[in-house]
C-alpha cells in the first residue's frame, strides 16, 4: 500500500499542481463574464448586474446554476456524437494550454522546451470544436458560423505565428521561461519595445483568434444569430462560453509573457522604485498585466463595430502578414548587428 | 455529377437583425446574396379595417401603434386628414406644440434607429447611449399625455391639453437616496418647456458623442460606405421618401415642400447625402437630429411668449372643459355625444401627409358622411423602401444585409399595419 503511494507520488503531486492551476483558472473564467458585464455597463452608462449578492458578485453562480438546470437539447437532425463532444473539444485545449504558462520563475506545470509550439498547437485545436459544433448541428446558421470561424482562425494563425517568430528569434528559444528571463533588466528590455508592430499584430490576431469584437464574425448576433453554437443549450453552451473566456485570458497571458516581461517588475533597474516594490511577488505583476489586457478586450467590445467577413480576411492577409514579415527581417538585422540593449 | 445548388436561408421572422418580424428568403452563393425575397404580413393587425368600424377619434390610438417608434407623427398624419375633411384648422399654439412634438418624435425615432443600426453593425455601446436620451424624451411624452409611448395626444382641432407647468419628478427609494434623487431632478424643477430646453441644449453635445464613436471610425466606414447604394433614379422610381430619398441627394422634404403645422414659421435645413449608401443615410439622419433640436428650440421660444387655446372651441368636435361639464348640462351632452357617437364629417375624401421620420406618412380618408370613415388607407414610408430590398441587396454579403436592412429603418407595425 505504502509502496503504491510512493510510486504514485509524482503523479499525485502532478494532479495537485494541475488542480492548483485549474481551480483558480476556472474561478477567474467564471468571474470574467461578470467583470465584462460590469465594465461594459460602466462604459455604457449603466450599472450592470447588482441583484445577486453585493454588487452582483454572486451573479456567476446564479448564471451557472441556471445553465446547469436548463434542458440539453439535441437537435433531431444533428450528428449526436459529434454534437456532444464539440463543446469538450473546444474547452479542453483552452485549459490544457495553461500547462506551459509560467506564472513566476519556476512556477510552471511543464517547463517544456517547445513551450511556445505547444501553446500554438493548443490554441489551433480550439477551431476544431467550433467546426465540429457548426457542422454537427446541421443548421444553416451554425454552419455559416463554423465556416467563418474556421477561415478566420486559420488566416489569423499565420499572422499570429509570424508575430511570435520575432520573439523566438530574439529570445533564441521556444521555452517560455527563457523568453521572459531574456527580457529582464528593466522595462526597456521588454520585447514590446523593439517589436511594437509585432505586438500589435499579435494582439489583433489574438482578438480574432478568440472571436471577440470587432472580429466576432463567427458568432455575430446581427447576422448569423449566434453562429456555431446557435443550437446549443444549457451547460453545453456554457462550455463554449467558458472556453471563450479561458482563451481570452490565455492569449492575454501569452502577450504578457512574450512582449511585456511576464512576471518581471516594471520597476526593475529604476533605483528607488525597484527597492520600494521589491516585496511584490512576480506572479502579482503577471496577473496585473494579464488583467490589463483582458480589460482591453472588454474595452474593445464596448467601442468597436464589427468587421465584415471579407474585410477581416483582407486585413489578415494583406496588412498583418506583410507587416510581420517586414519586421521579422528588421529583427534579423538587429540581431546580426547586436543592437543594444536587446540583442547583445 | 451532382448539381450545385445555391444555399437558401430563411432570415427571420425570429432573427435578431430582422427588426421585428421580417422574413427574408435569401439565396446565397457562399456569403454573397444573389436574391432576396421579403415576406411581410406577420404583424398585420388590420388597422385600416378597424378604423372603418370606429368613430374617427377612437382610431387615434391605433395610429400610435402603427410605427411604434414615431408615435405622434403618425397621429399627426391622421389628425390632419380628419381636419381636412372637416375643414377646420387647429389654433396656432397647437400647431407649434405639434411641430415641437413631431421633432421630439423624430429624435426619438432617429435615436432608436441609430442605436439599432449601430448594434447591427456590432457597436453595442451606441444603443445604450441612445436609449439614455430616449428616456428624457419619453418623459416629455409622459408629461403631456400620461403615456410614454402611445400618447394619443393629437386630436382633430388641436392637441389634448396644454403643456404642463411642472415635470413629474423622481422620488427617493431603496435604490436612490434623497441626494441622488435631487441630482436626478435637477432639470425637472421648472416647467415642461424648461425641461425640454435643457434637453435641446445638451443634445448637440450628445450627438457629438455618438459621432466620435462612429462617423470617423474606420470599421464603421468600411461597413457602411458604398453599401446598399440607392441611385436618385431608383429612389424616385420606388417612391422612396424621407432619409432614403435625401440620402441619395434629392432635397425633398414635406416640411419644406408643402408645409404643415408651423413648419413654415421655423428655420431649418434639409440635410442631403451624395451617394445614397448606408453611410450617407447615417449622416442624413444624424444631421436631421441636429436640425430637429434647432426646430424645437424655436418652438420653445415661441411657446414661451405666446399663450392661447390649444384646441378648437367647437364642442361638436373637441370636448368641452371638465369644469364646464360638472355644471353645464349642455357641456355634458356634448361630451357624451362626442365620446359615444363622435362627429360626422361631410362626405368626401381627404389625403394628408406628414414628413414622418421614415419618410412620407400619409392617411387617405373617404367619408360617406357617417361618424366613421368609409375607408382609410395608410401610406407607410418603409413599405416602399422595403420593396427595394432585393435591388439593394444583390451582390452584397450577409453582413451587409444587416447594415442595409437597418439603414432603411423598417418598423413592421407600419409596413404590415
Amino acid at each position: 500500500m505504502i509502496e503504491l503511494l510512493v510510486q504514485a507520488e509524482p503523479l499525485f503531486i502532478d494532479v495537485l499542481k494541475i488542480l492548483a492551476i485549474l481551480i483558480p483558472l476556472l474561478v477567474c473564467v467564471a468571474f470574467l463574464p461578470l467583470a465584462e458585464r460590469k465594465i461594459l455597463a460602466y462604459i455604457q452608462g449603466r450599472i450592470g448586474p447588482n441583484r445577486v449578492g453585493p454588487f452582483g458578485f454572486f451573479q456567476p453562480l446564479a448564471d451557472a446554476l441556471k445553465l446547469l438546470v436548463k434542458e440539453l437539447i439535441l437537435p433531431a437532425a444533428s450528428n449526436k456524437v459529434l454534437f456532444s463532444i464539440a463543446p469538450i473539444v473546444t474547452l479542453a485545449p483552452a485549459l490544457a494550454a495553461w500547462a506551459v504558462i509560467p506564472f513566476d520563475e519556476g512556477i510552471v506545470l511543464a517547463d517544456v522546451n517547445a513551450g511556445l509550439l505547444y501553446l500554438f498547437a493548443m490554441t489551433s485545436l480550439g477551431v476544431y470544436g467550433m467546426l465540429i459544433a457548426g457542422w454537427s448541428s446541421n443548421s444553416k446558421y451554425a454552419f455559416f458560423g463554423a465556416m467563418r470561424g474556421a477561415a478566420q482562425t486559420v488566416s489569423y494563425e499565420i499572422a499570429m505565428g509570424f508575430a511570435l517568430v520575432g520573439v523566438v528569434m530574439s529570445a533564441d528559444s521556444l521555452n517560455l521561461t527563457t523568453m521572459v528571463m531574456k527580457q529582464s533588466g528593466g522595462i526597456w528590455h521588454w520585447y514590446v519595445v523593439p517589436m511594437l508592430p509585432l505586438f500589435v499584430v499579435y494582439f489583433i490576431s489574438a482578438v480574432a483568434e478568440t472571436n471577440r469584437t470587432p472580429f466576432d464574425i463567427a458568432e455575430c448576433e446581427a447576422e448569423i444569430v449566434a453562429g456555431y453554437h446557435v443550437e446549443y443549450s444549457g451547460i453545453a453552451f456554457a462550455l463554449f462560453f467558458l472556453a471563450e473566456y479561458a482563451n481570452i485570458m490565455l492569449v492575454s497571458a501569452i502577450a504578457v509573457l512574450l512582449f511585456w516581461g511576464g512576471w518581471l517588475s516594471p520597476f526593475q533597474g529604476i533605483p528607488l522604485l525597484e527597492q520600494t516594490f521589491s516585496w511584490v511577488p512576480g506572479f502579482c505583476w503577471f496577473f496585473a498585466k494579464t488583467a490589463f489586457f483582458v480589460f482591453v478586450f472588454i474595452w474593445m467590445r464596448g467601442t468597436f463595430p464589427r468587421y465584415r467577413y471579407d474585410q477581416l480576411m483582407r486585413l489578415g492577409w494583406k496588412v498583418l502578414i506583410p507587416v510581420t514579415i517586414v519586421w521579422i527581417v528588421l529583427i534579423g538585422f538587429a540581431i546580426e548587428l547586436h543592437l543594444p540593449p536587446w540583442y547583445v | 455529377m451532382s448539381e450545385i445548388k445555391n444555399y437558401t436561408v430563411n432570415f427571420g421572422p425570429q432573427h435578431p437583425a430582422a427588426h421585428g418580424v421580417l422574413r427574408l428568403i435569401l439565396e446565397l452563393e457562399g456569403e454573397v446574396i444573389t436574391h432576396s425575397d421579403p415576406h411581410i404580413g406577420l404583424l398585420h393587425r388590420a388597422t385600416e379595417k378597424l378604423a372603418e368600424s370606429k368613430p374617427f377619434n377612437q382610431s387615434i390610438g391605433y395610429m400610435d401603434r402603427l410605427d411604434y417608434v414615431s408615435m405622434m407623427c403618425n397621429e399627426h398624419g391622421y389628425v390632419m386628414a380628419i381636419e381636412k375633411l372637416l375643414g377646420i384648422e387647429a389654433p396656432i399654439r397647437a400647431q407649434y406644440i405639434r411641430t415641437m412634438f413631431d421633432e421630439i418624435t423624430r429624435i426619438l425615432n432617429h435615436l432608436l434607429w441609430l442605436g439599432a443600426h449601430a448594434l447591427d453593425i456590432g457597436a453595442m455601446t451606441v444603443l445604450l447611449y441612445c436609449f439614455r436620451e430616449r428616456e428624457d424624451l419619453f418623459d416629455c411624452y409622459e408629461a403631456v399625455s400620461g403615456a410614454r409611448m402611445h400618447a394619443s395626444y393629437y386630436r382633430p382641432g388641436g392637441v389634448y391639453r396644454d403643456l404642463p407647468h411642472e415635470m413629474p419628478k423622481y422620488k427617493p427609494s431603496r435604490w436612490h437616496s434623497e441626494k441622488e434623487v435631487k441630482k436626478m431632478n435637477a432639470n425637472r424643477e421648472g416647467s415642461f418647456l424648461d425641461f425640454i430646453e435643457d434637453f435641446v441644449n445638451r443634445f448637440p453635445g450628445l450627438i457629438d458623442e455618438y459621432e466620435t464613436l462612429l462617423t470617423d471610425n474606420r470599421i464603421w466606414k468600411q461597413r457602411t460606405v458604398d453599401i446598399g447604394i440607392v441611385s436618385p433614379e431608383m429612389a424616385l422610381s420606388h417612391g422612396m421618401t424621407g432619409p432614403m430619398l435625401r440620402g441619395s441627394g434629392i432635397a425633398w422634404d414635406l416640411r419644406k415642400k408643402q408645409p404643415y403645422a408651423a413648419y413654415d414659421k421655423v428655420d431649418f435645413d434639409i440635410p442631403v447625402g451624395k451617394n445614397g449608401d448606408c453611410y450617407d443615410r447615417y449622416l442624413v439622419r444624424v444631421n436631421e437630429m441636429r436640425q430637429s433640436t434647432r426646430i424645437i428650440k424655436q418652438c420653445i421660444d415661441w411657446l414661451r411668449n405666446n399663450n392661447g387655446p390649444v384646441i378648437l372651441d367647437d364642442y361638436k368636435i373637441a370636448p368641452p372643459k371638465r369644469e364646464q361639464m360638472k355644471f353645464g348640462m349642455e357641456s355634458m351632452i356634448h361630451h357624451f355625444k362626442l365620446f359615444t357617437e363622435g362627429y360626422c364629417t361631410p362626405p368626401g375624401e381627404a389625403y394628408a401627409a406628414v414628413e414622418h421620420p421614415k419618410g412620407e406618412f400619409g392617411v387617405y380618408l373617404v367619408s360617406d358622411g357617417a361618424n366613421k370613415p368609409y375607408r382609410m388607407k395608410i401610406r407607410a414610408a418603409s413599405f416602399a423602401h422595403l420593396a427595394a430590398m432585393n435591388e439593394m441587396l444583390k451582390g452584397h454579403m450577409i453582413a451587409d444585409l444587416a447594415a442595409i436592412l437597418s439603414s432603411i429603418d423598417v418598423v413592421f407595425g407600419e409596413i404590415d399595419r
